[in-house]
């Protein structure tokens, strides 16, 4: 071959090198977004919702007491101190999981306010009975529509409510000493100290 | 023994008929609002199950809250005040069509977007496509045809 007849085909795209090289590049880009977006998806849990009623006054209910020791529950016992609102009911599995903790957490000094979500009252009393009270004041929202005014999707929830009676934090599920350490005890002193 | 058997299995089917989830002693008897809350359930998303709307969710809450979006119509309400009652209440997401704000643009937007991208990429790589060489001169041509008389 002579030289003439053979122009080197680099020679034709004399700018495209440095195009090409970044193209290689585009699905090691692509494949690490890819997992930049996936680990945040893992540390997400798609069925926790987030609650629309955080910072907003709690609503307004009156509920009646299951227990003659003690009185029910109405927005207006709220305020004054932080307190926790737990939702929870005898029907509801995780709702005995979490009692030892609650129970350690009212030991403790902390105010918790219990209503007996959707629950027939003497099936809520066999459930205290047996597993031990940790509620200063229960109230019994036996049409669930208290639950319904706080954005309850489903049993247990537990609020954290200020002095003013605003709410400030929700956590759906059940809650563990660690969720207690982590997430309940220092939104709890953050309140306190305000 | 298998008449009786062949009965039973009907009764079994007879029974199980389609499975409504609006319970008939939920519908209002003016079928006016009746309409209108069904239209409203279909909107609204059961947050128990999550890709269902409560119109055809049969979990707990749904059932409780076609009760309220019912109570609310009765008591004069429009639809965009039951709709706004919830939202208060679950946010947007108890909508099943989000509505528009800046943290749905790329839900709303990105397709619309993606495609646009797509076009402009298309369209930039058909330009950037070489121009057909130029023909032979009559010289080089002459070359050619001498280079493949000598292979033969």
């Amino acid at each position: 071959m002579s030289p003439e007849t053979s122009p080197a085909p680099a020679a034709t795209q004399p700018t495209n090198g440095m195009g090409r090289r970044l193209l290689f590049l585009l699905p090691v880009a692509a494949f690490a977004a890819l997992v930049g977006v996936f680990a945040l998806g893992l540390g997400h849990d798609p069925t926790a919702l987030k609650s629309a009623m955080i910072d907003k006054p709690a609503p307004a209910f009156t509920l009646p007491p299951i227990l003659e020791d003690r009185p029910g529950l109405a927005r207006a016992d709220l305020g004054g101190k932080p307190v926790l609102v737990n939702f929870f009911a005898s029907w509801c599995a995780p709702c005995r999981v979490e009692h030892p903790t609650l129970t350690g957490l009212a030991a403790s000094g902390v105010p918790v306010y219990g209503v007996a979500y959707k629950d027939k009252p003497q099936d809520a009393r066999r459930f205290l009975g047996d597993l031990g009270n940790p509620y200063q004041r229960i109230g019994l929202d036996l049409d669930g529509r208290t639950a319904i005014d706080f954005g309850v999707y489903g049993v247990p929830e537990t609020f954290i409510l200020d002095r003013d009676g605003r709410i400030r934090y929700r956590y759906a599920g059940a809650l563990t000493d660690s969720v207690l350490k982590t997430e309940i005890l220092p939104r709890l002193e953050a309140l306190s100290a305000q | 023994m298998t008449t009786r058997l062949t009965l039973a299995l009907l009764l079994l089917l007879a029974a199980a008929g389609p499975a409504l989830a609006v319970n008939p002693d939920e519908r209002l008897a003016d079928p006016v609002l009746e309409a209108r809350a069904r239209a409203l359930s279909k909107e609204l998303r059961c947050l128990v199950c999550q890709n269902e709307s409560i119109d055809d969710s049969n979990a707990d809450l749904a059932h409780d809250l076609r009760v309220l979006v019912r109570e609310r119509l009765t008591a004069g309400d429009t639809n965009a005040q039951v709709l706004a009652y919830l939202q208060a209440r679950y946010g947007n997401f108890v909508l099943l069509k989000p509505p528009v704000d800046p943290a749905t643009w790329v839900l709303w937007f990105g397709p619309a977007v993606a495609l646009a991208i797509g076009a402009a990429v298309v369209i930039q790589r058909r330009r950037a496509q070489p121009a057909p060489p130029a023909p032979l001169t009559s010289e080089e041509r002459a070359r050619v045809d001498l280079l493949l008389a000598d292979d033969k």
